[in-house]
């Protein structure tokens, strides 16, 4: 196998290279085995009846139906809305268990969990309508607790969130008829309106997935973001190290790996245990060392500085140093290749999740009620292993970085405790030393070069003095090429570069895990309220990207961006390609009802030059793209500037 | 690269709170933490602390939890390499420098104080330390009204003392402020000023605060103050108060010499309120925007270009018409004075006969520009002579009214008052003028009378005047001669004056120059009711109205009485309505005691009801004991400034007291209780005038009580009883 077609990680370069010494099977060697379908790749594969399945053309003469007479635009629009629902479910049933167990914290049912952001909860709280005069922390948890459980559940009205985003923008959804109504509803909804036989107009069929793409972002995952902050604390500004090279081996290394951040918290607390540390020291450990992988990493690095061990497409390989003494996963990504790969390397691997379990992994199962307990049995179980060790190798890839910019860090390293805004951002952008924001976000995918797109667009971006905001495995690569150290900002095109280095800042955001890119729809609304940049989303020179997607929640995230006005470029192959007409509309039609569109690049220098195209439109259009004459004000002119 | 700003800043902000720690830490052991501490006189308690903490620091013990809250502040210096974002925690080591600035500051004024507490130096003392409420007042409305633009905060020192002249005199010329304090090598520029002879103070605009790093505070001190008392935001609420600052009050930081930890502490702090820093030597700079307007640090700017480029960094347009005369020109040479030592000629002053007259002439009458000298100048005359003097101003202009003569008149004094070395004082046929020596030897003659007048007139004036001629007579013969003539026009304006009321005419003027301050206040200038700066009069405001109809001078229609005795009108309640941004809903003219007329916080005087007394207490700016209210001027201004109503609370201007409307509909000036001595004398004749009119008998004056019969109602009400004070018989106001 040629590693560096693979990749452009070295340290995972190597660990190919072992596994293929080694005769171990990783997601690599799977890929390369595995051609994709290409019906299914294109998204006119139909399968949700048994009169097929049907694959459908609507290329060449007259026009390919499937047994019912679906074409081709119905199957891929349903195909399109299954795969938000599919990613909708995911973050949403994260953002339902946050939700019960924060609840069970502010009851005190929850050991191991307290309230850490007061501040953010009376905030949160008052924005949901929720009186917090004369309430005690705990008491007024448990009510927003409840009231963002129940909006799982609502059948009706409006899910509260949204109303966070820029009045034109909700004007536009209830315009639309869009706004969601409950999370579970409109995921329900969606497989509803895709099974047989129902929903068969294919704008009709994107309207609700439109829909169902806010229940997602203003919904589901916004709730577990913002309760996962006030559980856990709002990430600020923190140190920390990532890629392979991060595991030691001569501590006892578990990786915590998955999504939901709450038993890795305790794993994270409980591996500072005394009575343990000693017993690791007993088993010949000089300590013990967590590292993270995919969103689970990138929850413990942005709250408690855990180092990073790697991306989705590393897991098998962490494993495969060696070192790894225990892998504790939970829900999403988690590949199950990592039963075989634990075994040759005598990894323990546990599940943790009630919904999740695979073949060679043991199960224990955390729930509010046994967090503490569950966590120091896994450290039991790891130290235990640790002697039973076989040859070691560890890649020396070792990057460090800077993580915690939650919209909350944002606003504050802007301007401080007294001054904290958007303003200086704004300004920036409209006196051009940034030309835009970009968000690169997403997971990786083995039939692109690993790691390589998403840094290659990054570079590229902050050459052109674009700000780039990443979130989930996006973040993490970008991070292994060493973009989010504020010394980046020497890589960065010069306006860029002075205001990186007037704040102190990466070039490159972490904002967080993949639930986080609700954070990223915080960002932008802030960006419109603070003003000079239109009065909504689609305004802004700004514009997301996932160019190594492969995950159901890629698609209801980067929907969930265009619905909110945020056009969004998606690299690899693009899931609607079969159908013509259901692209247009993509890639086009949809402008017209939410002033942003879907791209397809798989090039990452034409993506970013696509994304700085755009981006370059935006300003034309705000008249912001020749610089203005500084606005010298006399007594008249102060006149009328307000004071908020 | 600002990452050596940052770093700078957060180390100089541990210093200062390490000293301010040590200051409290003596302060304590000295005095005890129930000892009270305060700046002189003063509503706003330790300013910066006050509006943004919103902690009233009244005893030493109160300084623990903001000294706890400047620590906590303090972030740690950012690392070599892999840092954190620091402009946020830089910003926030300069708040709590400037919280420590004020900690140290407070806790000298507890030993025999080091600074004048005057508003000009005394003989041995340069540093006048912290202003008191009198001064922001009364320089308050400089800000307000435009005549200062903003402030200029030097820190250290320049070069050489003939740079720092330069650099001073550029400053006045643009009618800033110039707030002095630090030393750069054990020098101040104030200190070099003073070598230089320049006259220092608050009358010239060049206030020496202290030499320590830490009187700095003084600067955003008064910053603050102007954003609680004229801007009417709430101690506490940090965010208004800064953004105020940043559109509201244009200052900047100059720092002259090298730029120091505890100097880039304070200029973070200064950063807080939108107060860029531009700098004489080679630091580095943070050009990216946000914060401040434009850049937020400029570096190594040449002396010749520092004033021009700090403007600009900060955003200011500053339109200064130049006029062609030899000496520096502008409102920051107002306060000079002309010692008779320093004199080279005066005029007028009962000494020799002057007056100044401005007449409205047909067109062809008046040749614009031409400015002619009938008598000897004052080269002809020995060093420290007098001559007499008559300036008669000439007008022309489609859109220029009789009425307007007296307004332009009254801006004589201004005008001639801006030129360097010029003195003037008083009006009409009383004027007194002095020209100082050094004016004389720089060459100024009398022509440039002239070409002051000629130039501020034409520019000031242009939508009204456009002819203006200048003819200055020397020639006692002509002087006395044309006297006659001026004498016969005051006394035809006077009986015009005395015949204008609030009934004879239809239309009364708003004044909104203060909503750049005070933005919900709208006030209402009637020709019986002066407006409560005392610097706005009814003409004022119409021929205001008429140079520009687009400007803070409004009509306002006088129609639909709903209350002929308190003074209501549907239409001014409206244009009110409407003015106010919907917050003020009803006002009455003519009491204090229902809906009265808001205040901005420029007012000259408070009005306060006094329920024992069944009357009204009246206590002037200048004035900083305590009065029977309570409270002291200073208190009072901040209780009722900003534009709110507060129903027996109200500011006015002084010449409102001889109004003939003087709230007419509380019972009128018998209802006058209490006044400080020294305003009460002041007031006097006016007083005593109207009172023989009113039937109140000239002794009325000596019925109301002062501070030297008490200061509270219990100790006056025996005093009123006593006199038969006729307040005490009136209908009860409550």
């Amino acid at each position: 196998m040629k590693e560096k077609l693979l990749t452009s990680c070295t340290a995972t370069q190597k660990m190919i290279a072992k596994t293929t010494r080694e005769g171990v099977k990783t997601v690599f060697h799977r890929a390369q085995g595995k051609k994709p379908c290409p019906y299914g790749t294109g998204g006119t594969c139909c399968r949700i009846c048994y009169m097929g399945p049907c694959r459908v053309s609507d290329s060449g003469a007259g026009s390919d139906t499937g047994v019912c007479g679906a074409t081709a635009e119905t199957v891929a629009a349903r195909n399109f809305g299954r795969m938000i629902a599919g990613g909708a479910a995911a973050h949403s049933d994260h953002g339902r268990e946050t939700a019960l167990v924060f609840l069970a914290a502010a009851r005190g049912e929850a050991p191991g969990f307290e309230i850490r952001d007061e501040v953010k909860l009376r905030a949160v709280a008052a924005e949901l309508g929720i009186e917090t005069a004369g309430k005690k922390k705990n008491e007024l948890a448990e009510e927003v607790g409840l009231k963002l459980l129940s909006e799982f559940g609502q059948q009706e009205g409006e899910i509260s969130f949204t109303r966070r985003a820029p009045v034109k923008r909700q004007e536009v959804w209830r315009r639309l008829g869009i706004v969601p109504r409950g999370v579970d509803r409109e995921v329900v909804e969606m497989m509803h309106r895709t099974s047989v036989g129902v929903d068969q107009e294919y704008i009709h069929l994107m309207l609700h997935g439109m829909r169902t793409s806010l229940a997602d972002g203003w919904g589901g995952s916004m709730i577990a973001t913002e309760l996962q902050d006030i559980l856990l604390g709002t990430p600020v500004p923190i140190r920390a190290k990532v890629n392979l090279g991060v595991l030691k081996a001569d501590k006892v290394n578990i990786i915590v790996h998955g999504h939901e951040p709450l038993l890795p918290e305790l794993i994270v607390a409980a591996s500072q245990d005394e009575e343990l540390l000693n017993q690791a020291k007993a088993a010949g450990a000089e300590g013990i060392n967590i590292a993270g992988i995919c969103c689970t990493a990138n929850e413990v690095l942005m709250r408690k500085g855990i180092p990073v061990a790697g991306s989705i497409l590393q897991q098998e390989l962490a494993i495969a140093t060696g070192a790894v003494d225990a892998m504790v996963v939970d829900v999403q990504c988690i590949m199950q290749g990592l039963g075989n790969v634990a075994r040759c390397y005598r990894t323990a691997l546990f599940t943790t999740s009630s919904r999740a379990k695979i073949p060679g992994a043991e199960h224990l199962e955390f729930s509010h009620e046994n967090g503490p307990e569950v966590a120091r049995e896994i450290i039991r179980r790891a130290i235990a292993n640790f002697p039973k060790r076989g040859a070691v190798e560890i890649p020396t890839e070792e990057v460090d970085l800077i993580a915690g910019f939650s919209h909350e860090t944002i606003n504050y390293m802007l301007g401080g405790r007294f001054r904290a805004s958007y303003r200086p951002l704004n300004d920036n952008i409209i006196n051009g030393r940034i030309r835009g924001v970009a968000a690169i976000v997403g997971c990786s995918n083995p039939r692109v070069r690993f790691g390589d797109l998403q840094a290659t667009i990054a570079r590229e971006l902050i050459a052109n003095n674009v700000l780039v905001l990443t979130t989930g495995c996006a973040a993490i690569n970008c991070a292994k090429e060493g973009l989010m150290v504020p010394e980046a900002a020497e890589m960065a095109g010069s306006g860029l570069r002075e205001v990186c280095e007037a704040v102190g800042m990466p070039p490159v955001l972490h904002c967080g895990s993949c639930v986080d890119n609700s954070r990223l729809l915080i960002a932008l609304t802030e960006m419109v309220r603070e003003g000079g940049l239109g009065d909504d989303i689609p305004d802004l020179p700004g514009c997301g990207c996932a160019p190594e997607w492969m995950s159901e929640k890629a698609i209801s995230i980067g929907q969930y961006f265009v619905t909110s006005g945020a056009t969004v470029g998606f690299g690899v192959d693009f899931p609607s390609a079969g159908s013509e007409r259901f692209s247009e509309y993509l890639f086009n039609g949809i402008r017209e009802a939410v002033g942003a569109v879907w791209f397809h690049e798989p090039d990452p220098v034409a993506m970013a030059h696509e994304i700085i195209t755009r981006i370059d439109a935006k300003r034309k259009a705000l008249g912001i793209d020749v610089a203005k004459e500084r606005v010298l004000y006399d007594m008249e002119m102060r006149r009328k500037l307000e004071v908020v | 690269m600002s990452k050596i700003i940052a770093s700078a800043a957060i180390r100089g902000a541990h210093q200062i709170v390490a000293r301010a720690e040590e200051s409290l830490r003596r302060a304590l052991e000295k005095y005890g933490s129930e000892a009270p501490v305060a700046f002189p006189n003063t509503g706003y308690y330790l300013p910066v602390i006050y509006g943004i903490l919103g902690i009233p620091v009244e005893k030493i013990g109160d300084l623990r939890p903001v000294l706890e809250e400047a620590k906590n502040l303090l972030p740690p210096v950012p690392s070599e390499r892999c840092w954190l974002p620091y402009l946020g925690p830089a910003l926030d080591a300069g708040m709590a420098a400037l919280f420590a600035d004020e900690i140290i500051e407070a806790t000298k004024y507890l030993d025999s104080s080091p600074y004048t507490m005057t508003s000009s130096p005394t003989p041995d003392n340069l540093w006048l330390g912290a202003a008191d409420d009198v001064i922001l007042r009364k320089r308050g409305i400089e800000f307000v009204d435009g005549t200062a633009p903003g402030f200029a905060a030097i820190v250290g020192a320049a070069p050489t003392n003939e740079i720092a002249v330069k650099i001073a005199r550029e400053l006045q010329e643009k009618n800033l402020y110039v707030f002095m304090s630090a030393a750069t090598d054990g020098k101040n520029i104030a200190e070099q000023l003073q070598e230089e002879g320049v006259e220092l103070g608050w009358e010239t605009r060049l206030v020496p605060f202290g030499k320590d790093i830490t009187a700095t505070v003084f600067s955003l001190g008064f910053a603050t103050r102007a954003a609680l008392s004229f801007g009417g935001v709430k101690p506490g609420d940090f965010r208004r108060v800064l953004l105020y600052n940043k559109n509201r009050i244009f200052a900047f930081v100059l720092a002259l010499g090298l730029v120091d930890d505890e100097k880039y502490a304070q200029a973070a702090g200064a950063i807080n309120f939108g107060f860029p820093t531009i700098a004489d030597t080679d630091i580095p700079e943070i050009l990216p925007t946000g914060v401040c307007t434009y850049e937020h640090v400029v570096s190594n700017v040449p002396h010749d270009k520092i004033v021009s480029r700090a403007i600009e960094v900060r955003g200011l347009k500053i339109t200064v018409t130049k006029v062609p005369i030899p000496v520096a020109f502008g409102p920051a040479f107002e306060g000079e004075t002309v010692r008779k030592g320093d004199m080279h000629a005066e005029f007028g002053g009962q000494r020799t006969p002057a007056f100044e007259l401005v007449r409205m002439r047909a067109a062809e009458d008046v040749e614009d520009g031409r400015i002619e000298l009938i008598g000897p100048d004052i080269d002809t005359i020995p060093e420290g002579g007098r001559l007499p003097l008559g300036i008669v101003v000439d007008v022309y202009g489609r859109k220029m009214q009789e009425d307007f003569e007296p307004v332009l008149e009254r801006r004589m004094h201004y005008f001639i008052n801006y030129a360097q070395g010029l003195w003037h004082i008083g009006q009409r046929d009383i004027t007194w003028v002095r020209i100082s020596k050094s004016a004389f030897k720089q060459g100024i003659r009398l022509r440039h009378f002239g070409d002051i007048l000629y130039a501020k007139m034409k520019s000031e004036f242009a939508s009204i005047l456009d002819r203006v001629q200048v003819t200055i007579y020397t020639d006692e013969q002509a002087v006395l001669e044309m006297r006659e003539e001026a004498r016969r026009t005051y006394a035809r304006r006077d009986l015009r004056l005395k015949a204008l009321s609030d009934d004879a005419v239809d239309t009364f003027y708003s004044c909104t120059l203060c909503q750049s301050f005070a933005p919900t206040h709208v006030c209402v200038v009637l020709p019986e009711r002066v407006g409560l700066c005392g610097s706005v009069s009814w003409l004022d405001a119409k021929a205001a109205y008429e140079i520009n109809p687009h400007g803070c001078n409004q009509p306002v229609p006088k129609k639909d009485v709903i209350d002929p005795v308190k003074g209501q009108w549907r239409s001014c309640n409206e244009f009110i309505y409407q003015n106010s941004r919907g917050s003020i809903e009803a006002v009455n003219f003519y009491t204090i005691m229902e809906n009265p007329l808001t205040s901005c916080g420029c007012f000259e005087a408070i009005m306060v009801v006094m329920p024992e007394c069944n009357g009204f207490m009246i206590v002037n700016r200048e004035y900083s004991g305590m009065t029977p209210s309570g409270m002291t001027f200073s208190t009072l201004a901040g209780t009722i400034g900003g534009g709110i109503q507060t129903p027996g609370f109200m500011g006015i201007g002084k010449a409102y007291l001889a109004s003939k409307k003087f709230v007419i509909g509380d019972g009128g000036l018998a209802r006058i209780t209490w006044m400080p001595k020294e305003f009460k004398e002041q007031m006097r004749p006016i007083l005593e005038e109207r009172a023989e009119e009113l039937g109140l008998g000239k002794d009325f004056v000596d019925k109301i009580a002062d501070e030297t019969v008490g200061i509270t109602a219990e100790e006056i009400l025996p005093f009123l009883e006593e006199k038969g004070h006729p307040a005490l018989t009136m209908e009860p106001l409550i």
